[in-house]
């Protein structure tokens, strides 16, 4: 009946309907006994082929992806970009091309430009799962964002979600706000001025809100989701010091307050703790941050089960 | 996806009440053989395997005073046709709540055919522990002719010989709108 997301390539949330959304987020609800069982495996994916793309750095995202493809029995490589052949010279579409000739089933991409997942799928025959693009999307991440507010909040729809930091480069922000509005929640965004951009017209039509200070974006929210602030992109004096983004943006437990009494925060880590979140608030019960990775891994076996799980057209 | 097929409906095997009495019968026929209740373990099998194996425990609980252990499994991850069955099937919760270790296991299913669905129940148990024994509770046998694996039951509730044409549809209350038995003619118009 409400069988998800029945095209092989998960690029981005954005192309996603709300039903496919919540196809994905049911299948991973199953998931989640197997990651509690003693033996962690089930054989779903016996003699597939994943490979883990990275072309930026990542630890927590490339583990879950890993430990999914392992506990499918799915037979996994990593390929990083500091050893692939991109450093001698290479192009990407060569290297997709490539690794396409081994026959994998499915390629899971992270790369540092926007669209790169897109292109891929037009030359590979493998799944292309989006682990991350540029500033556009990291599905995965905002599929377990959902399901740990789920998890706790046993809904999605009618609830008042604040999306603070760095709007502008964060694919964690974009995906969010696609998944969330499209689930019906309410979603406020707010950090410094540079970081935000005033239009979001382009992303979604309704039930998005842009606020000029975090205050009023936290202000009687259901969930606050903090986002990383981007050290490496510092220079680009978006801020003038952390210091003063801790001051003005940072999550204290003074700021938490004015949230509903119930409220929970989610962070997509990294965290720069006592930046862009007091550690005093991180620890607290009120923190969700590691429901949010231990989430991530049953998201991600339902995206590999369904993106490889034999559709039977190919078109 | 599938060819338009029709299903004519040809007889009904059973009603409620034989059903009820075939599900008292396997209860009484599971304490005997396990000598009671002690360490004894019903684990229906998705989706209709499960309420029918709740049936059979209400029973035992009549008769024995004491309600066996209780758990369900989903057999989809284990499935030897995922690559061949065309879009994905959806993934249920398997929930095994007590150990199996050493456990009398009783796996219920509505319908023994093929002997597919206890091969992948059979290796889904396994990798929960490892039970004292393992023995199958069905509510229909359709005959040994159609096995395709070396798998019996243990406990029966009616066989009944079919061909490879004819569908046995077990229906139950809780998924549908009556309790009975039917067998339909696959006839392709």
């Amino acid at each position: 009946m409400n069988k998800p997301f029945r095209r092989r390539d998960l690029l981005g949330i954005r192309h996603l309907s709300a039903a496919e959304i919540v196809g994905i987020l049911d299948t991973a609800e199953n998931f989640r006994e197997i990651n509690q069982r003693e033996i962690k495996k089930v054989p779903t994916l016996r003699g597939k082929t994943i490979i883990n793309l990275f072309f930026e750095n990542s630890t927590r995202t490339r583990t879950s992806f890993e430990l999914a493809a392992k506990r499918l029995s799915a037979d996994s490589v990593n390929i990083s970009v500091l050893s692939s052949a991109i450093t001698k010279g290479e192009t990407l579409i060569d290297t997709a091309l490539n690794l396409d000739a081994m026959s994998p089933d499915c390629i899971v991409v992270r790369h540092s430009s926007a669209g790169v997942p897109h292109q891929l799928a037009k030359v590979s025959k493998a799944a292309i799962v989006n682990a991350g693009d540029g500033a556009n999307e990291h599905p995965t991440q905002a599929l377990l964002d959902a399901m740990t507010i789920r998890e706790h909040k046993k809904k999605i729809k009618g609830l008042n979600v604040a999306i603070v930091g760095d709007i502008l480069h964060s694919r964690v922000a974009r995906s969010n706000i696609h998944l969330l509005t499209k689930l019906g929640a309410k979603v406020c965004v707010a950090g410094p001025k540079p970081l935000v951009p005033n239009d979001f017209s382009h992303l979604v039509e309704k039930d998005l809100f842009v606020s000029a200070n975090i205050e009023e974006a936290i202000e009687g929210a259901d969930v606050v989701m903090i986002l990383r602030i981007q050290r490496e992109r510092q220079d680009s004096a978006f801020f003038p010091t952390l210091r003063e983004y801790a001051i003005h943006y940072g999550l204290t437990q003074e700021r938490l307050n004015l949230a509903k009494s119930d409220a929970i925060v989610l962070h997509p880590g990294p965290m720069n703790r006592g930046i862009e979140i007091a550690s005093e608030v991180a620890d607290s019960s009120r923190s969700l941050i590691l429901d949010q990775v231990k989430y991530g891994v049953a998201v991600r076996m339902a995206v590999l089960y369904l993106a490889t799980g034999g559709s039977a057209s190919n078109e | 996806m599938a060819d338009k097929v029709n299903l004519v409906e040809k007889s009904r095997i059973m009603d409620s009440s034989r059903m009820k009495r075939a599900l008292s019968r396997l209860a009484s026929e599971i304490v005997e053989d396990n000598q009671g209740v002690k360490d004894l373990y019903l684990v229906g099998i998705r989706r209709r395997g499960v309420p029918i194996a709740e049936r059979i425990a209400d029973r035992i609980e009549e008769l024995e005073g004491k309600r066996p252990l209780f758990g369900i499994l989903d057999i989809t991850l284990y499935r030897d046709d995922l690559s061949t069955v065309g879009a994905n099937p959806i993934v249920n919760r398997t929930e095994l709540d007590t150990d199996i270790e050493d456990k009398n296991i009783i796996l219920v299913d509505d319908v023994l055919y093929t002997g597919r669905t206890i091969r992948a129940a059979l290796d889904q148990l396994m990798d929960f522990g490892r039970p004292r024994k393992a023995q199958l509770a069905v509510l229909i046998d359709r005959g040994r002719e159609h096995r395709e694996l070396p798998i019996q039951a243990d406990f029966i509730g009616k066989i009944v010989p079919t061909k490879k044409s004819e569908i046995i549809k077990v229906m139950l209350k809780e998924y549908d709108d009556e309790e009975a038995v039917w067998i339909y003619e696959r006839s392709s118009t």
